[in-house]
Parts: C-alpha cells; sequence; structure tokens
C-alpha cells in the first residue's frame, strides 16, 4: 500500500478531485497548509510597513492506495494539477505498513 | 411644514387680534381708563402659552437631537473604536482590545456621576470645576444657559459622558498588546480625572482659560475637541509608548492586523458616529449643527482620498486599511473646526491631515522606532495638534459668531478673516495639552508602574491578552463535537 501525497494549487483542488474520482479513488482526505519550493511570496504592506509572506497557501491531498492504483493515481493528479508554472506543488509517494478500518477492524488493502 | 407652522400660528394669532375690535359686541362693558381690556387679557395669557409651547418644541428638537447625538458618540467606543482597534492586532489579542474601551464605557461613567462631571464643568477655577455637581446634584430637567439653553443640563451632562469615555479609550492604541488590564484601569481612572477633567474644564468649562465661549484668557477654538479629546489622547498615547517599551519582537517580527475587516466595520462607525461627535457639539438642531455635520463629512472623505492617493504614490496600491485610517485623521483634524469652517476649508483641512497623518504613520514612526502600536499619536495626536492649528487659520464668524467683544459686535474668529492672533491662542490652548497630557501621563504612569507594574510579563506577552488577562479566547474555531 502507498500514501500518495500531493502539494498542489488551491485553485486546482476541484480538478483534482473529479480526476481521482473519474479513476475510482473512493476515499481522500484534504489539508489547508502553507509552504513554498521555489515559488517565491509576496510583499503586503500595513501602515507603512511591509511584510514579505513567503509561505503560500496550499492544499495537500492525501490518499492511500493499492499497489496498482498507484501510477494511476499519480497521472490523473499530475493531468489535473499542472498549469505548467512555479508553483504548481509536489507529489510525493510514502510506504504504508498497515491500514484498519474502525468500523469493523478490517485489515490490508481491503481496508482502503 | 414645521418651518412654516410658526409664522403661520402667529400670523393668525394677530389676525384674530386685530379683528376682535371690529367682530365684538357693542355690549362690551365700557373700559375704564387705565385697565387692560378683557379681551386683551385674555389674548395675553394665550399669547404667553403659545411662546411657551413654541420653546418646548425647539427644546424638543433640540434636545431630540442631543439625545441621538449622545448615542452616536457612544457608538464610537463600541463598538466602532473598539473594533477599529481590535481588527489592528494580532488574534491572540483581540479580546483584549476590545475589553479596553469596554471597561471605560462602564469605569468612566461612574466616575462622571459621583464626580468627573462636576470636575469638568461645574464653576470653579480656571483650570478645574468645582464639586458643585457632586453625585450629579443640580443637574435634572433645567437647562443651564451658560451650557445649552433649550436643552436639560442631564442631556449636557450624559452627551459630555461619552466624551468622556471615548478620549481616555484612545490612548489604549499606543500600549496595545502588553498592558496589565489591572494596571490599565487604575491608569484611565487617574487620567481622566488628572488630565481629561482639567482640558475639558478650561476648554468647555465656565470660567476655563480657554472657554472661547465664555469669555476666557486665551480663548481657543475647539468646537468638538481637537485638543481636550484628541490632542491630549495622542500625546499620552506617545508618553506610554515610550514608557512601556516595544513590544517583544518589534520591529522584526510581523505583526499585521489580524482582521482589516473588523477595522473596516469599526472605521465605518466612527465615520457615522463623528457626526454625533461634531455636530452634537452645536449643542441644538439648527444650523450650526448642519454646519458642522457637512464639515465632518467633507474633511473624512478629503482625507481618506488624500491618505490613498499618498499610498498610491507611494506604495503603487491605495490599502484599504490606508483609505480608512484616511477617513479617521480627516476626522480628527476636522473635529476642533466642524463648528467654525465652512464646506470648501472642510476639503483643505480634510486633504491636508490624509496626507500628514500618513507622513507621520509611515515615515516618521519609523525614523524614531517608538512603538505606536494602534498609531494613536500618529493619528490623533499629530492629526488634533494640526487640526487646532488649522482652525486659527480657516475659522470663519460668519459660520459661527463665537467671539465678540465687551459690546456684544461680532469679531473675526480666524487669521484668512482678518484674526491672525487666533493662531498664538491655538497655539497657547495646543500647548497646555501638549503639556498637560505629558506631565499628567509620566506622572501617573509612575505611580501605576511602582504600585502594580504596568506590563504584562514577558510569558502573558506571549501567551496573548486574551488568555492571560481575561481567561478567554477571542475565535473558538477548533473542530468539537
Amino acid at each position: 500500500m502507498t500514501k500518495v501525497e500531493a502539494i498542489i494549487q488551491n485553485s486546482k483542488l476541484e480538478a483534482v478531485k473529479s480526476a481521482l474520482q473519474e479513476i475510482g479513488v473512493e476515499g481522500m482526505t484534504l489539508i489547508e497548509v502553507r509552504g513554498h519550493g521555489q515559488q517565491k511570496g509576496h510583499t503586503e504592506v500595513y501602515r507603512g510597513r511591509e511584510y514579505s509572506v513567503d509561505l503560500i497557501p496550499k492544499t495537500k491531498v492525501e490518499v492511500v492506495l493499492a499497489e496498482a492504483m498507484v501510477e494511476k493515481a499519480v497521472q490523473a493528479i499530475l493531468g489535473a494539477a499542472r498549469a505548467g508554472k512555479i508553483g504548481d506543488g509536489k507529489i510525493f509517494l510514502t510506504r504504508v505498513d498497515e491500514a484498519i478500518r474502525i468500523r469493523n477492524e478490517e485489515r490490508g488493502e481491503g481496508a482502503l | 411644514m414645521g418651518k412654516q407652522l410658526i409664522p403661520t400660528l402667529t400670523f393668525a394669532l394677530l389676525l384674530l387680534l386685530l379683528s376682535q375690535p371690529l367682530l365684538a359686541q357693542p355690549a362690551s362693558p365700557p373700559a375704564t381708563p387705565g385697565a387692560a381690556p378683557t379681551i386683551f387679557s385674555d389674548t395675553n395669557a394665550r399669547l404667553a402659552k403659545l411662546e411657551q409651547q413654541v420653546a418646548d418644541a425647539k427644546s424638543s428638537a433640540d434636545n431630540g437631537w442631543m439625545l441621538t447625538s449622545s448615542a452616536l458618540v457612544l457608538m464610537m467606543t463600541g463598538p466602532g473604536l473598539a473594533l477599529f482597534y481590535g481588527g489592528l492586532v494580532r488574534k491572540k489579542n483581540v479580546l483584549g482590545t476590545l475589553m479596553q474601551s469596554f471597561a471605560l464605557m462602564a469605569v468612566v461613567t461612574v466616575l462622571w456621576g459621583l464626580f468627573s462631571f462636576s470636575l469638568a464643568f461645574a464653576s470653579g477655577n480656571s483650570f478645574i470645576g468645582g464639586l458643585h455637581h457632586l453625585f450629579l446634584r443640580g443637574v435634572g430637567a433645567a437647562p443651564d444657559a451658560d451650557y445649552a439653553g433649550t436643552i436639560p443640563l442631564q442631556t449636557f451632562m450624559v452627551y459630555q459622558l461619552m466624551f468622556a469615555i471615548i478620549t481616555p479609550a484612545l490612548i489604549a492604541g499606543a500600549f496595545a498588546e502588553r498592558m496589565k488590564f489591572s494596571a490599565m484601569l487604575v491608569f484611565m481612572i487617574l487620567w481622566s480625572i488628572v488630565v481629561y477633567d482639567p482640558m475639558a474644564h478650561m476648554v468647555w468649562g465656565k470660567g476655563g482659560l480657554l472657554n472661547a465661549a465664555l469669555g476666557g484668557r486665551f480663548p481657543t477654538l475647539d468646537f468638538a475637541g481637537g485638543t481636550v479629546v484628541h490632542v491630549t489622547s495622542g500625546v499620552s498615547a506617545l508618553v506610554c509608548a515610550l514608557y512601556l517599551g516595544k513590544r517583544m519582537g518589534y520591529p522584526k517580527e510581523a505583526m499585521p492586523p489580524h482582521s482589516v475587516v473588523l477595522s473596516f466595520i469599526g472605521a465605518c462607525m466612527l465615520w457615522v458616529g463623528w457626526f454625533g461627535f461634531n455636530a452634537g457639539s452645536a449643542l441644538s438642531a439648527g444650523s450650526l449643527a448642519t454646519s458642522a455635520f457637512v464639515a465632518t463629512h467633507f474633511a473624512a472623505a478629503a482625507a481618506a482620498a488624500g491618505w490613498a492617493a499618498a499610498e498610491w504614490l507611494r506604495n503603487s496600491k491605495p490599502s484599504a486599511l490606508g483609505a480608512i485610517s484616511g477617513s479617521v485623521a480627516g476626522l480628527v483634524a476636522i473635529t476642533p473646526a466642524s463648528g467654525f469652517v465652512k464646506p470648501m476649508p472642510a476639503l483643505a483641512i480634510g486633504l491636508i491631515a490624509g496626507v500628514f497623518c500618513y507622513w507621520m504613520v509611515a515615515k516618521v514612526k519609523a525614523v524614531f522606532g517608538y512603538d505606536d502600536s494602534l498609531d494613536a499619536f500618529g493619528v490623533h495626536g499629530a492629526g488634533g495638534t494640526l487640526g487646532a492649528l488649522l482652525t486659527g487659520i480657516f475659522a470663519s464668524s460668519a459660520v459661527n459668531p463665537i467671539l465678540k467683544d465687551g459690546q456684544g459686535n461680532i469679531l473675526p474668529s480666524g487669521a484668512l478673516e482678518g484674526n491672525a492672533h487666533q493662531l498664538v491662542n491655538q497655539f497657547v490652548g495646543v500647548a497646555i495639552s501638549w503639556l498637560l497630557a505629558i506631565v499628567g501621563t509620566l506622572a501617573i504612569l509612575k505611580i501605576v508602574d511602582m504600585t502594580i507594574g504596568l506590563r504584562v510579563s514577558e510569558e502573558e506577552e506571549i501567551q496573548g491578552l486574551d488568555l492571560s488577562q481575561h481567561g478567554e479566547e477571542g475565535y473558538y474555531w477548533e473542530a468539537s463535537a
């Protein structure tokens, strides 16, 4: 089982959700995050004082998938989230040791 | 319709009066020499009654406006100023900031009723009033003609109370995010008595040294409180900011406003409420109130545009915070001038104030490095001083014939009208308010600091005033239940 973490532009959220649903991904977790890679922030001015804001709001999409689904999901996210600019985001894949459904203690890929 | 009612009634009455001899029956008793004919004594009584009713009607109109104005000025503190300041601080200090304004609404009211009104407005000497009105003795339905001849003294008292509330609340902008609530309460009680009451007495009270309407030695034209409210609080704010020192992390750490939206709402309430502050200072509902209303509005508008324009030029974008701050600066500057100037000078005063206060806040503060957190000095102290001096230039007796000579002839008010000496008097008034504010505030700060301490501890400052001083959080938005 693999966790697919995608940090994406906020404006691409709807597109990514739809793309994942289309390939049959049923569950996901969304987190509001702030951060940056190469993307520069911006400057805000309040009463003459400048504040540089370099932690940019993004959305993180997390899905845990069976191995067979992983590459399809990655392609779906890439297609939906890409705008071709710095700031589009990144996808990370990590191995998940176990998944457990709380309702009935089902384990493994059946719990996903 | 109201305007025509009185002349119409008078005309009808005269018609009635003059027609009596023509319509009267010949059987009326022969008049004895020297005695008033019965028809005329009856008419005299009716005339007297009509005069009383007219006076009552005028009194009702004035009193209605004055009670409304009192409510408007209270709204300026709560929630106007509370929100304006509240939005400018960090989220962890929002309640602490709101409480500073609100606590004064409660505390100053009690002081005012017990003795503060008396100290400000009872007869005393040139500097302070006496205790004639202790516990509001003698403050009832009857007017005090020295102050406002058509409204109950009680109305005048409650109107002035709202000024006494907002003035100390303004100072809180300077020590935002780092003052102990207990220390603030003690400080404000002492400040109200030691600085506000004498200043109000000198400018507006009977026998006051600076009272232009009642023959003060240095008549200072201050219609609604440029010196009494804004200079005293603004300069006191600067003293507080310097004495308490900067917030932890200032100026390196970013401390942007947590909600410009709240500040916006507060600022708009201040603008609307200011009509009560300035136009209400006419103490009547007539054309002087209108003139002050118009001058107030025009100054606010011009100042908002001025600050926004200055910012647009300097930063390439006009900010919402800048625009609303500009309007407040204009309102501050027009406060002393509002009942003395015509609309065009009001526009000029506003425009100058908008640009001047922007420069004070965006440039001068950074140069000197003091942490006047919410720009109480930059806007109120500096704006009030500017407005008081500009009043000396633009005041016109055509708007308000306040200065008269011994024979009752109207004298010119301001410099442009030919009374350049007024600028000297304005300067004296401003200088006295600066002096009183500095000396009074320093003394009180020292006393409070030595007894209970002024500033919160470092841990408390990091934790935030809401939790450390009030045991609350302003926004409890965690997902719970």
